[in-house]
């Protein structure tokens, strides 16, 4: 893939006319990770899901994958935070992992071979192949998470936006989402994630710390200071190896 | 068994019974499975409900009664999304606001008029002995319909049922098929209020699917199993309209609802059997 997969100028968003980040300057190139952390509220799946398409742009500019937001959506994989009604369907991992392949083809197009081989590449990588046949509602959360992890994989896109990608995955699941996530960066997709995690943020090339704007961007050694963690984060906090450690208060934010 | 087949041999109302329910049962088993997976049970009561004054007023004009229920219909679609784009309610307050009112807008049309003395019981719950030709080819027609666009939107509306957010991220339009899904919801009830009743179409839009939710593994599979208990529930509630000399359309609801808590039952113990088991 050439060219740049996210690109944002003074970029604002929110819900209607009421920006909830505003400030934004973003370029992202192909294999390229960026990520975004912040509390709760500080609208980093606001802007995930601006990305995406599925919220207007209150101000600014945006573009994806060289074109208007909105317009690349077979070469976008948007992971959502939360999944409305996962228990009740009748659907097993497999087909759910399907789903992600629906807009690769034509309307009336029937499943090819190449389909399912990604389909089983994409749940091999995640490490819940052996789940295929399994119904979803009877999966604990993890091994679901995994599941609509494989279905993002199996779209193949040229730019991945997660939002929470790594909620309820134990160690080997979390393992699994990292090579995961090489792989789709070898293969030149750019990602962007929207997380808690520290340790998750350290791997990607670059970070924003949000907190209603932008407290900090760059690379992650220079931007997570304990300075900027207490701005962002309203407490303080020191990065230890992959962990937080609490340091002290923060009473204005 | 000539008690079990006999009635369907040589009597033909409860032959074109039969064919209706069974074209009622499949048109009610693709529509049903979308309402359960979506939780759309309470816009289909609601659907079920405001047809009365449609239907009552097409009546006192002397208008076809299908005429008049679609305009009762149109009328909940629409009312349910003016309330919610001009206010900051709920869809479930705006639904209930508009169940309630055109119910009782119903009532109050029935019963001031001389001519649907009586009426309102066949309204509710329909004339499955007294479905004419011209009842069976609409039913046809509308289960032609729902089966091309079901298969031809059978993404779009596997994935709504999934996330909403996934279909309008994958460039699907999520508001235009969750129209078409409500179209399909009342469509249905429009076209199958004259043989079940439109209370009762609203039990076989439930109760079948329900039985599928429960025993299915896909959503294929589940529609399938909601047409077969839906066509047993028709066959089992016919015979016994026949035999007992029951409420033809309530019989056939009952033996669905019935068979739904019987399954219910069935698979509750099965995992308790397979828990005490682990």
């Amino acid at each position: 893939m050439s060219g740049t997969a996210v690109v944002a100028r003074r970029l604002s968003v929110g819900y209607g006319s009421r920006a909830v980040l505003s400030g934004v300057e973003a370029f992202l190139k192909p294999g390229g990770s960026t990520a975004l952390v912040g509390s709760n509220g500080s609208g980093k799946s606001t802007l995930l899901k601006t990305l995406a398409g599925l919220l207007p742009v209150v101000e600014g500019g945006l573009e994806i994958l060289g074109r208007p937001v909105g317009e690349s959506s077979q070469r976008v994989a948007y992971l959502s935070q939360f999944h409305q009604s996962g228990f009740v369907l009748p659907l097993r991992a497999i087909d759910v992992v399907r789903m992600g392949r629906f807009d690769q083809r034509s309307r009336f197009a029937r499943r090819s071979r190449a389909d399912d081989v990604i389909v089983s590449e994409s749940m091999e990588l995640l490490k819940v192949l052996e789940l295929a046949d399994r119904p979803l509602r009877d999966l604990s959360g993890g091994q679901q998470q995994r599941v609509y992890l494989a279905q993002v994989l199996a779209r193949r896109s040229d730019l991945l936006l997660l939002d929470e990608p790594t909620a309820g995955l134990d160690a080997p699941g979390r393992a699994a989402y990292i090579d995961a996530l090489n792989f789709e960066r070898s293969r030149g997709a750019a990602i962007v994630t929207a997380t808690h995690d520290v340790g998750e943020a350290s791997m990607c090339d670059r970070v924003l710390l949000l907190a209603g704007r932008v407290i900090a961007d760059g690379p992650p050694n220079v931007v997570m200071t304990p300075e900027n963690l207490l701005e962002t984060f309203g407490i303080g906090l020191t990065k230890v190896g992959d962990q937080l450690v609490v340091t002290e208060h923060h009473h204005d934010h | 068994m000539g008690n079990f087949i006999d009635p369907f041999l040589h009597n033909g109302f409860m032959q074109r019974a039969l064919l209706a329910g069974i074209l009622v049962s499949l048109t009610c088993a693709i529509v049903g499975t979308y309402v359960v997976l979506r939780g759309m049970a309470f816009i289909g009561d609601a659907l079920a409900h405001g047809v009365l004054p449609g239907v009552a007023g097409a009546m006192i004009l002397g208008m076809p009664a299908m005429l008049g229920a679609a305009v009762g219909a149109a009328v909940m679609v629409g009312g349910v999304g003016f309330i919610t784009a001009r206010s900051k309610l709920s869809n479930d307050t705006a639904i209930g606001l508009l169940f309630i009112g055109l119910l009782a807008l119903g009532v109050v049309l029935v019963s001031s008029s001389n001519k649907l003395t009586g009426d309102l019981e066949s309204i509710l719950f329909g004339q499955f002995l007294g479905v004419a030709n011209s009842d069976l080819l609409a039913q046809a027609l509308a289960l032609l319909v729902v089966l091309v666009v079901s298969v031809f939107s059978a993404r779009p509306f596997l994935l709504l049922c999934f996330d909403g957010d996934l279909t309008r991220a994958m460039g699907y339009k999520a508001q235009w098929y969750h129209r078409l899904m409500l179209l399909l919801i009342a469509g249905t009830v429009v076209v199958s209020f004259q043989t079940v009743g439109s209370l009762l179409v609203f039990g076989m839009l439930l109760a079948p699917a329900g039985v599928g939710a429960l025993l299915a593994k896909r959503i294929g599979t589940m529609m399938m199993w909601a047409a077969v208990i839906g066509i047993v529930s028709t066959y089992l509630g016919l015979l016994a309209s026949y035999h007992f000399s029951w409420a033809a359309g309530a019989s056939v609801v009952l033996t669905a609802v019935a068979i739904f808590f019987v399954v219910l039952t069935g698979v509750s113990l099965k995992k308790s059997v397979q828990g005490v088991r682990a």
